[in-house]
């Protein structure tokens, strides 16, 4: 008699915790040959909120920590993701369209993304920060803070390499998220969940929600917690009016994703030190020069 | 040991009496240039600032003639048509106190003399306080002395205090103005301190003092205010009111319009008074006199119109 | 041995029996009048800067330009319709695609600079204009207003031909056209804010100054004509909010660059929901001024002085609260009732005017009804007893002690000079207090401990923090808020890359 495989139950990976959706709600996924794969939490809009507060707690933490120290961070993600990569690989197989090659090229661009921006950790703030040389006898400069909580909406496809792009960049600078995962391919956004539960990468700067975007959008749109909104939406789509109208009840910085093409997310031009200052406060500080 | 060095004194003293920050006072002080006088309220001003200065002569080569006429450019400033007021006191060496005390006696006139081996005060203190009974005993109804700036420094306070209230009482009746010689102090935390330092041991009525004049940097409106300031918090904390002395660099009817302002402004009008506030000045007196005739005429006086007094201090 | 002990320590307590010692800020020295009285060089009525040139609105009306210090007329100005709007864009949109947007850096920078110094020519008329208009002191006008709007020109100009180093690693171009509409507080220096750095750039710009002052605008055309900028460039449409959402609707501008309250910056976001145009927002503030008890007090006081009554309090990075550390909290508020004593409330053409006139009667109205909720709520008042003119609108600048976080004046935008003041007694509960506002656009710290700035400086949700100073402001420092004050940045660096696309 064969041996029955133990399959694993998907959760959402919220304040370093896996958890169920509040709804008890979920959806199936497939895999390739279509056969059932596992069902997928149905995150709700409470559960988003939890989200915010597991990140809300994380945030000043994480910010505190020093630009090395979150540069080693982001670095050791890469080598969870690189160790693991061939589960990685895998993992696309519920997502159907991807398999063998496109998905190993897809991980390995994720690695090197990752690694990408853990080098720009102690360097963008010597890139985008200034000493001003105000007309007045006072010393200024400016430098960069994170904004808080950020929402990221990453999009269907790449499906594990998009999530990364939009993560990274925001949680490099101590900023901590709530993303919610690719719709239609969760997978591998949550087996990345499990990589981050044993990277040093504290619980709560990273949480993974799944879920439908209809229900989940305007929420990530009005929670006035939020302070910014990273989202690969579709351009003139419905998506960016209502993420723009229910940001503006809090003056939300609204950024969107704009992946043109198949290809799109593993351009050199999808990363950038300005996807890191886009989800950046300036902050200029004035001080006398006397004796 | 090291509690009682000098650092430590001064950061104690700091923490009691407050610090002053450069940048901001100097802003502050900014605002007063841009005030602008005119009319009845700049003869005013100008009248008033002549009521209040110390016409002061202070040099190795003063002679009883020169004192002399000194005297009698500080009892009629100008010719009489301009009703200008005389000035407060003139101020001399302590040689030539009776010399001046014989043309200002019965005259509303006060004759100040600096002693206490002005301008360095590196004489022993008996010395000094010899000097100080001296000019006093010529006639002297003022004295202004300087303070030990080296006990200041290494944070012997109580040697500092100890002298001026051994001058205060060697003055007996005469007022005392006690010289902190800013320049030599050097930040405005140190000004402000030696300024409560000194207010602690004088009298309703005694001064205290920017400058001696013999040093590079005299009275400026940034060191004026923080001695205002001092003088206002004393006042409001004791009821004791010091009046205040700029002296030195002060050479235009304009700065002293400023200097004014910067009384109305910080201690108010009951300090707009020579019994509170003196110019120690020598220049000073003659721009004073031109600016009010040109008030009165509307015309631009021509500097020899005017008598010269002094070299300037 | 030398004594080390100060002989007389440390305050001696008022005596008992004797009044208490004040301080008297009477008539005995009273200032007479100082007006300025050169010729502001106005005209009796101001038509629409479209083109390069100065045209009548095609439907003929214009309102009325009110001196708030006298309530007198100062000049009619064209009331824009929206032909009008859409003439202005579409010079704006013929002057990026034939001239500005093709011209050489180096070339778009000698105009910038010819601004610069034609501004600087006339400095003393537009200060009398801005005063005329606005309300504000002749003092502020002429040594801030005027002076720091050519500052910014001149160092925009330099900025347009070295735009390779604006963003390392990318390249920058232009966005096009880009909508402007500023506020009635700052009217030339706002102006120059918002156009020095998008000129510089290569955007064009059709702009809407504030309904009660448009004055120095039109007159800043006058010296765009002068300067010879190709016509398009630079388009001035007037009115009031209609005229202000017609500018900001309309389909030609890729971004929208708006000064204004937190309440209208809403209104404009949510309108450009639907559209990719790029925004930069300045908006409200109700900043925190934070005093500790080291700081240098008379400095604090003086900045807290600056921080609230500067320019009649209509700043919106105003320090409009002061947060106290309770050991100083007395000490500081008798200071600046002996400070606000001698501030000179009145004409705003007099020199020595410290505090002008309410910009308008609905301003006067707002800041009296906020100033009514803070004695209603229980708040302590304190105005100086300063003369007020008959005419014109004035407000008495006012401290509130005893407000604490709930009290309405400590958390609404007053935009005048009324000041609450609220107490703490450790750093956290500062931090907190500072921080517990929707707002976040600017903070002051006092304090003589550097590492203290430092943290504070850290740990204030502001753009823009002052340590030992308030209110300062230059070309070269970006200005701009956290959370609901707005988002993009004006000045330094930053702000120019708010005016680019990435390429």
């Amino acid at each position: 008699m064969t041996r029955l495989p133990i399959t694993k139950t998907p959760k959402p990976y919220v304040g370093g915790a896996f958890i169920r959706s509040e709804s008890g709600r979920t959806f199936p996924i497939r895999d390739g040959a279509g056969n059932f794969f596992a069902n997928i939490p149905q995150c709700t809009r409470k559960d988003l909120r939890n989200a915010v507060e597991a990140a809300a707690k994380a945030g000043p933490g994480w910010a505190r920590r020093t630009a090395y120290n979150r540069g080693q961070i982001l670095y050791r993600m890469a080598e969870m993701l690189e160790s693991r990569s061939v589960e990685m690989v895998v993992a696309f197989n519920p997502a159907g369209e991807k398999a063998g090659t496109s998905a190993a090229r897809e991980v390995r661009c994720a690695i090197d993304r990752l690694v990408y921006y853990a080098g720009w950790a102690d360097k963008y703030e010597q890139v985008l920060g200034s000493v001003n040389p105000v007309a007045s006898s006072h010393f200024n400069f400016t430098v960069t803070e994170p904004m808080g909580v950020v929402g990221v909406i990453a999009p269907d496809e790449s499906p594990l390499l998009a999530f990364i792009s939009l993560i990274a960049p925001v949680i490099v600078s101590g900023n901590t998220v709530v993303a919610l995962a690719s719709e239609k391919s969760p997978y591998p956004a949550i087996l990345f969940g499990e990589m981050l539960a044993t990277s040093d990468l504290p619980g709560g700067v990273v949480n993974i929600l799944t879920g439908f975007r209809k229900e989940l959008v305007p929420t990530f749109a009005t929670h006035t917690h939020l302070r910014a909104i990273s989202a690969a939406a579709a351009m003139g789509g419905d998506e960016r009016k209502v993420l723009r109208l229910g940001g503006a009840e809090s003056v939300k910085r609204v950024q969107f994703a704009a992946a043109n093409g198949a290809n799109a997310w593993f351009d050199e031009a999808a990363q950038s030190v300005y996807a890191i200052r886009d989800f950046l406060e300036f902050k200029t500080t004035w001080h006398p020069v006397g004796a | 040991m090291f509690a009682k060095s000098p650092p430590a004194a001064l950061r104690r003293l700091f923490d009691d009496v407050g610090t002053v920050d450069q940048v901001g006072i100097e802003e502050r002080v900014a605002k007063y240039t841009t005030r602008s006088i005119k009319k009845t309220a700049k003869v005013w001003g100008l009248k008033k600032a002549v009521s209040m200065v110390d016409l002061t002569t202070l040099e190795g080569k003063d002679t009883p003639g020169k004192v002399a006429s000194l005297c009698q450019k500080a009892l009629q400033p100008h010719d009489e048509s301009l009703a200008v007021p005389p000035v407060a006191a003139v101020c001399v060496y302590p040689a030539m106190v009776r010399h001046a005390k014989k043309h200002v006696a019965d005259t509303a006139i006060k004759v100040a003399s600096v002693a206490t081996a002005f301008p360095s005060g590196q004489s022993p203190l008996k010395t000094r306080l010899a000097e100080v009974r001296a000019a006093v005993a010529d006639g002297a109804d003022e004295i202004d002395m300087v303070i030990n700036r080296g006990a200041f420094l290494a944070g012997e306070f109580g040697v500092m205090q100890d002298e001026i209230a051994a001058v205060v009482e060697a003055c007996g009746d005469s007022a005392l103005k006690v010289i902190l010689e800013v320049s030599e102090l050097e930040t405005y935390d140190n000004i402000r301190a030696a300024s409560f330092l000194a207010m602690r041991v004088i009298r309703e009525g005694d001064f205290i003092k920017t400058s001696t004049g013999k040093t590079s940097l005299n009275a400026t409106l940034g060191n004026n205010q923080v001695m205002l300031e001092a003088i206002r918090d004393f006042y409001l904390d004791t009821g004791v009111a010091i009046g205040m002395k700029p002296a030195g660099g002060i050479r235009t009817a304009k700065q002293a319009l400023q200097f004014l302002i910067a009384v109305k402004e910080t201690l108010g009008d009951a300090w707009l008074t020579n019994e509170r506030y003196r110019f120690g000045a020598s220049s000073l007196l003659n721009d004073l006199v031109r600016q009010l005739e040109k008030e009165r005429t509307g015309a631009y006086q021509a500097p020899y119109y005017f008598s010269e007094a002094a070299e300037s201090y | 041995m030398p004594s080390l002990v100060e002989k007389k320590s440390s305050r001696t307590p008022a005596r008992a029996g004797r009044p208490a010692p004040e301080l008297i800020f009477g008539d005995l020295w009273e200032f007479d009048p100082a007006p300025e009285t050169a010729d502001p060089k106005l005209k009796a009525r101001y038509d629409l800067f479209i083109d390069g040139k100065f045209v009548a609105p095609k439907a003929g009306k214009y309102f009325d330009s009110i001196n708030p210090a006298n309530e007198q007329k100062l000049a009619e100005i064209a009331l824009a319709g929206r032909d009008d709007v859409d003439a202005a864009f579409a010079a704006a949109q013929k002057a990026f695609d034939t001239t500005w947007g093709r011209m050489p850096g180096r070339e778009r920078a000698k105009y910038l600079y010819r601004i610069a110094r034609l501004l600087q020519d006339r400095a003393r008329e537009f200060a009398i204009a801005e005063t005329l208009d606005g309300g504000k002191p002749i003092k502020e006008a002429r040594d801030f207003d005027v002076p720091m709007a050519a500052a910014h020109f001149f160092y925009h100009a330099g900025w347009a031909d070295k735009l390779e180093y604006v963003a390392p690693g990318r390249r920058v171009a232009p966005l096009g056209v880009v909508a402007q509409v500023i506020p009635w507080n700052f009217p030339l220096l706002m102006l120059a804010w918002k156009i020095a750095p998008a000129l510089a750039m290569g955007n064009t710009v059709v702009l809407k100054p504030a309904e009660t002052t448009s004055v120095t605008c039109l007159k800043l055309a006058e010296i765009l004509q002068d300067a010879g900028l190709p016509p398009g460039v630079v388009n001035f449409v007037t009115g009031a909010g209609d005229v202000g959402a017609a500018v900001i609707n309309h389909p030609t501008p890729a971004k929208v660059a708006f000064t204004g309250s937190t309440e209208v910056g809403k209104i404009i976001m949510r309108a450009l929901a639907g559209t990719e145009k790029k925004m930069t927002m300045e908006l409200g503030g109700k900043a925190a001024n934070v005093v500790f008890d080291d700081a240098p007090l008379d400095q604090a006081v003086e900045g807290i002085v600056n921080g609230i009554f500067f320019n009649q309090g209509h700043v919106c990075c105003a320090g409009s609260r002061l947060l106290v550390h309770e050991p100083v909290a007395e000490r500081v508020l008798a200071k600046l009732k002996n400070r606000i004593r001698v501030l000179r409330v009145g004409d705003p053409m007099d020199k020595n005017t410290d505090i002008g006139a309410i910009n308008s009667k609905p301003q006067l109205e707002k800041i009296t009804e906020l100033v009514a909720s803070g004695t209603k709520e229980g708040a302590e008042i304190f105005q100086p007893s300063c003369r007020l003119p008959s005419k014109g609108y004035y407000f008495r600048p006012t401290i509130f002690s005893g407000v604490t976080m709930s009290h309405r004046i400590a958390r609404e935008e007053i935009f005048g000079p009324v000041l609450s003041i609220l107490t703490f007694r450790t750093v956290e509960e500062a931090i907190e207090k500072a921080n517990n506002t929707p707002y976040g656009l600017s903070a002051g710290v006092w304090t003589d401990k550097g590492s203290r700035i430092l943290k504070m400086s850290v740990e204030l949700k502001a753009g823009v923090v002052w340590a030992n100073t308030y209110n300062k402001f230059d070309p070269t420092s970006p200005f701009g808020g956290y959370k609901e004050s707005g988002f993009g940045r004006e000045g330094g660096r930053q702000g120019l890359l708010d005016y680019a696309k990435l390429i």
